[in-house]
């Protein structure tokens, strides 16, 4: 049944999150990609590019998106995936969000305990690995090209995009626009 | 989107000191999930209880879940287009480069060093190459912290 599957792999990807948005991003790659395929590496990548040029955050946007194109594609009505999505958007939200509420009511005094801030440091440099995992995950013929021309055109996108934005911290919207410019330029 | 919230939060509404702005800030953070939803459920808890932190969420996800919906339905109908297809094109590449450039501020942040340089080459390597599962590494590296944690109290509570 699609509808508790969305549910089911949602809650896990919430609970699992540490870390933010960005280290969302292989979690949710390979659940939602390689092991459900609800959605393509190239769709995965378009919803990651709108999320970071919209205000909404990369784990709710992605669950939105893909609760309601995994109901469409399984057939159902619109008006079901707009269901699907909801649940989907619902779910990732759940665990976490009884956790934030048991952990304000009984729990604050454990925060600053030795073994508790241990764990968080190891979390926190796994975090990193988790993010460049995304990274490498989607460097894909899918989302690069194949043929010499787009590869070459993405390669070079890749480069100057990551040094703009590495070096001199300019603001993702304004990159995501110019490359999208590019896009029409070289491809339309 | 920190400052804003600092902005709404502790000088408009005057809902949170400065102070417990700042712990519940760290704390969001700390907890898994999506961080903003996290800081309503808090100012929710705090304000007006269990309710409050389902007025507060529902507030703080309604607009990007229609945003992303309305995204969603127009995205099945267009996808085929030419011009939105040649617009991803150039995009995708970009969204890659953006993902890949803040992991080397993130591993400051995280305090890296020669030392524990290998807990994230090696969740990113079985992640990215060996396809484990990022749940499975998660729950390693919270064990794996938790026993480090508890030997060393062991041996500095013997000396």
């Amino acid at each position: 049944m699609i509808f508790w599957q969305l549910f089911y792999t949602f809650c896990q990807i919430g609970a699992f999150t540490f870390g933010g948005g960005y280290a969302m991003i292989s979690l949710i790659y390979s659940e939602v990609v390689e092991r459900q395929g609800w959605l393509t590496a190239a769709e995965f990548t378009d919803i990651v590019a709108v999320s970071q040029a919209t205000p909404g955050p990369v784990g709710i946007n992605v669950a939105t998106y893909s609760g309601y194109t995994a109901v469409v594609n399984a057939g159902f009505d619109p008006w079901l995936g707009v269901l699907g999505a909801v649940i989907a958007s619902f779910a990732v939200l759940l665990i976490p969000v009884i956790l934030m509420v048991l952990v304000l009511h009984f729990l604050q005094k454990y925060r600053h305990h030795p073994l508790v801030e241990k764990v968080f440091t190891t979390l926190r440099l796994t975090v990193v690995g988790l993010v460049a995992a995304a990274a490498i995950l989607l460097i894909t013929p899918i989302t690069f090209g194949t043929e010499t021309f787009q590869l070459t055109a993405s390669i070079l996108i890749f480069l100057i995009v990551f040094v703009a934005a590495f070096r001199y911290k300019q603001s993702p919207v304004l990159l995501l626009v110019l490359s999208a410019l590019v896009g029409l330029a070289l491809y339309a | 989107m920190i400052p804003l919230m600092e902005k709404e939060l502790v000088n408009r509404r005057g809902w949170l000191s400065q102070e417990e702005f700042l712990d519940t800030l760290a704390l969001s953070q700390a907890m898994p999930g999506v961080f903003a939803a996290n800081m309503a459920t808090a100012v929710g808890m705090k304000r007006r209880g269990v309710l409050g932190a389902a007025a507060a969420i529902s507030g703080n996800i309604f607009m990007p879940v229609l945003m992303i919906l309305l995204l969603a339905v127009f995205f099945r109908h267009f996808s085929d287009n030419h011009w939105v297809e040649s617009i991803f094109k150039g995009v995708r590449p970009a969204v890659v480069a953006l993902i890949a450039a803040p992991v080397f501020k993130m591993a400051k942040t995280a305090g890296i060093s020669w030392r524990n340089a290998w807990i994230p080459v090696l969740s990113a390597l079985l992640i990215a190459c060996l396809g484990v599962s990022p749940v499975l590494v998660v729950l390693a590296a919270a064990a794996g912290g938790f026993l480090y944690g508890a030997i060393v109290r062991r041996k500095e509570g013997k000396a």
